[in-house]
């Protein structure tokens, strides 16, 4: 009789864990339904390209569409499967991804920003070198030096940018600055003087958000830039940086004060609901990528009649970029299909196809101005001719693990204002430079 | 059995009988039992395995590091802040779902008119999934720009003529008292923001926690309650000497089920703070899942993973060692 209570003890167990098995398994259901990964390659005219994005809403993905469309033509026969995971900024998407990789089911190419955050995969072992391709296609010809040499790592280049977007933007609410008699900002100092006016009006100065955990981080990024400069900004990322340094307390300060003329709910809004702000006229002005310029469209709000750009305060002539590529897994099941793909991702039209929808410029420097809106020219302009820097934030100047550091250290400083603490804790991160 | 006992002559025969029937219930639960033994309890070695590992980025590494990721997490200020989380939210979640949750039930259970619309109300929250109460919630505790442009409860508030009562709800910063330790890297004390957090978490869940009370109070023998009536008992002291030690048993049931639901409290959090002010509304999940997916540091991902199944384990550990203590006495 014991040992039966004790099977059914057991077999209550196993039924138990069983249950708890399948509800610990529920986010398994969010994983891209894609087809499984053939090994071998399909005979040429045939056969099919996976690709792995997070462009799944509004213009990312209509440009997304538009570059499959021209795939398609110059490759009838190829089926092409597109896993997305929706998600901003991938970060559901980077989960699936890194679950597939780990499980040795690569996607052909996937979507990665280019610069530092991809030497995770490089380090992995999990991409191919591109450089000769590169070679092959042109693309180092019609890139800006500076740009490839940014995104080299290991002396190689490994992945293909499509678009490139700038972080250090000052948007601000046109109609706001005229009734007041204000110019946008060009120095920090400026940015204090009008933020005075605007605060003693009752205006909120700046818009800053928090939900997605960019903000304050995206913020800094561009303060920062202003107070090191594009040369010494960009070795604040470099293996062994001195966050010793006075200037990082500086900017933390400014900062600070910055963060004093924004809005007091930040963590209860994300980067869009902030913008949201400056439309309505609730708050002047927000320091956030040009994907802001995307969402103010969206809106139907006119740029030079409801809205205005600038540079961020302090960092004019300095075009802080980030951008979204496309890279050859090793192992690719489809590296015929994938090269393919690739080339279209770096080539003229294929960029030209995708940059105007998304709302972003393209990395090659011989694109067709007549394509983009006022902002987007005027971007192309910048990007042309002006220094150029990464972003930390969107992946560009440093690894994922640093980002990681370095964003929460800012996501506490914008709750605690705490300049000792971040400055601490930013010298803390910087051991995860590598 | 029994049957089979008076019916064979052989003993011999009997142990055959007897084994073919093991071997039949063992032949039953076997596809569920190996299961298990290697997508929960091989994957829970695995993992121990790993958070002893150095595996920081995409490729795996098994040097061992022994307790090093351990030491790591521990002594890092964010996942100090998460227990501190951890334990108010717990603290909080349950006291007020056990209270709430006895107190509709009290109320539920006084012969009221329409008994069954009102459980059903009170339930109805625990059908949704924390996903959508936390999404919910956050538009409900989002402040706006107060007390001037408010949103949310402060509009309500401010509309309805309490606008002495609008607050930071989520995006409070302060710690109350926010004492400071020497070697405690974290201000210790009640988070505010983790405040609107428990208020949604209780509202789910205190419904379920009527429930079970009610079947409780429907188990109770109306004829000892007499009993105590007739010897002089106001009803106050049935409720104190009687009601109550006699739902003990649904305490216990609904600590743990709350308890581990609180302890790995993670879909809540995200939509509706996402962890924010800084970390103030973060818990060890939220951490886990951050410094293993955003920042490929795998082996202390697992540390954490096996720090949250020890706390989990310590709660109801002791709940099954009784429960088969009293099932073995019956």
């Amino acid at each position: 009789m014991f040992t039966t209570k004790w099977l059914k003890l057991f077999g209550i167990f196993s039924i138990l864990a069983l249950v708890l098995a399948a509800c610990g398994g529920a986010p398994a259901t969010t994983q891209p339904t894609a087809a499984p990964s053939q090994p071998t390659t399909a005979p040429a005219g045939g056969g099919k390209l996976e690709i792995f994005s997070w462009w799944t809403n509004g213009g990312e993905a209509d440009g997304l569409n538009a570059m499959f469309d021209i795939y398609k033509q110059q490759n009838p026969n190829i089926d092409i499967v597109n896993a997305t995971v929706a998600g901003g900024a991938g970060t559901n998407a980077k989960t699936v991804l890194k679950t597939r990789l780990q499980g040795g089911q690569p996607p052909d190419s996937w979507q990665v920003h280019a610069g530092k955050e991809l030497t995770s995969y490089v380090d992995a072992g999990q991409m191919e070198p591109l450089t000769q391709f590169f070679k092959e296609q042109g693309f180092d010809k019609v890139m800006p030096p500076k740009l490839l040499e940014q995104i080299t790592y290991n002396g190689e280049i490994w992945s293909v940018p499509v678009n490139i977007h700038r972080s250090n933007v000052l948007w601000y609410n046109i109609k706001i600055f005229q009734e007041n008699g204000l110019t946008p900002p060009k120095t920090i100092d400026d940015f204090f003087t009008v933020a005075e006016t605007l605060q003693a009006k009752g205006i909120i100065p700046l818009a800053v958000g928090g939900k997605d955990k960019f903000e304050t981080p995206h913020l800094f990024e561009s303060v920062l830039l202003a107070v090191f400069g594009p040369e010494d900004y960009a070795k604040l990322f470099q293996p062994g940086a001195d966050w010793n340094d006075p200037r990082v307390r500086q900017a933390a300060e400014i900062a600070r004060r910055m963060l004093e003329y924004s809005n007091s709910d930040r963590s209860s809004l994300g980067w869009a609901d902030a913008a949201q702000l400056v439309l309505d006229g609730k708050a002047a002005m927000t320091i956030m990528g040009d994907w802001a310029h995307g969402y103010f469209i969206s809106k139907g709000a006119k740029v030079g009649v409801d809205y205005g750009y600038a540079a961020a305060p302090g960092t004019e002539g300095v075009f802080m970029w980030l951008s979204d590529s496309f890279g050859l897994a090793k192992g690719a099941p489809n590296p015929a299909q994938a090269k393919a793909w690739l080339a279209l991702c770096g080539s003229r039209e294929g960029q030209d196809a995708f940059n105007p929808k998304k709302g972003s410029i393209p990395a090659r420097t011989d694109a067709d101005v007549s394509l983009y809106d006022e902002y987007l020219q005027y971007s192309i302009k910048a990007f042309g001719s002006e220094q150029l820097a990464p972003s930390v934030v969107h992946g560009a100047a440093a690894p994922e693990a640093y980002m990681t550091e370095y964003g929460n250290a800012l996501n506490v400083f914008a709750s605690d204002l705490d300049v000792d603490a971040v400055v601490e804790a930013l010298q803390d991160a910087a051991k995860d430079l590598k | 059995m029994r049957q089979a006992k008076t019916l064979s002559a052989h003993p011999a025969r009997r142990v055959r009988w007897m084994h073919r029937d093991r071997a039949i219930a063992l032949a039953m639960i076997a596809p569920s039992a190996l299961a298990i033994a290697v997508f929960v309890y091989g994957f829970i070695g695995w993992t121990a395995y790993i958070s002893m590992t150095d595996w920081r980025g995409l490729t795996m590494s098994t040097s061992f590091v022994g307790f090093d990721n351990y030491l790591t997490i521990f002594n890092t200020g964010r996942f100090q802040t998460n227990i501190r989380n951890l334990i108010v939210f717990t603290a909080f979640f349950l006291a007020s779902c056990l209270v709430i949750g006895l107190l509709l039930a009290v109320l539920v259970d006084s012969r009221i008119r329409a008994e069954g619309f009102f459980r059903s109300v009170y339930i109805f929250p625990m059908a949704l999934s924390f996903i959508v109460t936390g999404v919910v919630w956050q538009w409900l505790f989002a402040p706006g720009n107060w007390p001037n442009d408010p949103t949310g409860i402060n509009l309500l508030f401010k509309q309805s003529g309490l606008g002495f009562l609008q607050a930071a709800w989520t995006t409070d910063t302060n710690v109350v008292p926010g004492w400071r330790i020497e070697g405690v890297r974290t201000r210790i004390g009640i988070p505010m923001a983790m405040i609107p957090v428990v208020v949604a978490a209780v509202w789910q869940m205190s419904g379920f926690v009527m429930a079970m009370y009610l079947a409780g109070l429907r188990g109770i023998p109306e004829e000892i309650k007499e009993a105590a009536r007739v010897d002089g008992a106001t009803e106050w002291q049935v409720f104190r000497t009687i009601t109550l030690p006699m739902l003990q048993p649904i305490t216990l049931s609904a600590v743990i089920i709350l308890g581990h639901i609180s302890l790995k409290i993670f879909d809540l959090i995200v939509t509706m703070t996402g962890g924010a002010p800084g970390n103030n509304t973060e818990v060890p999940g939220l951490y886990m899942y951050e410094i293993t997916f955003k920042a490929n540091k795998f082996a202390e991902g697992a540390a954490v993973a096996m720090v949250m199944l020890v706390v989990v384990a310590l709660l109801v550990a002791p709940y099954l060692i009784y429960n088969r203590r009293t099932e073995v006495e019956r």
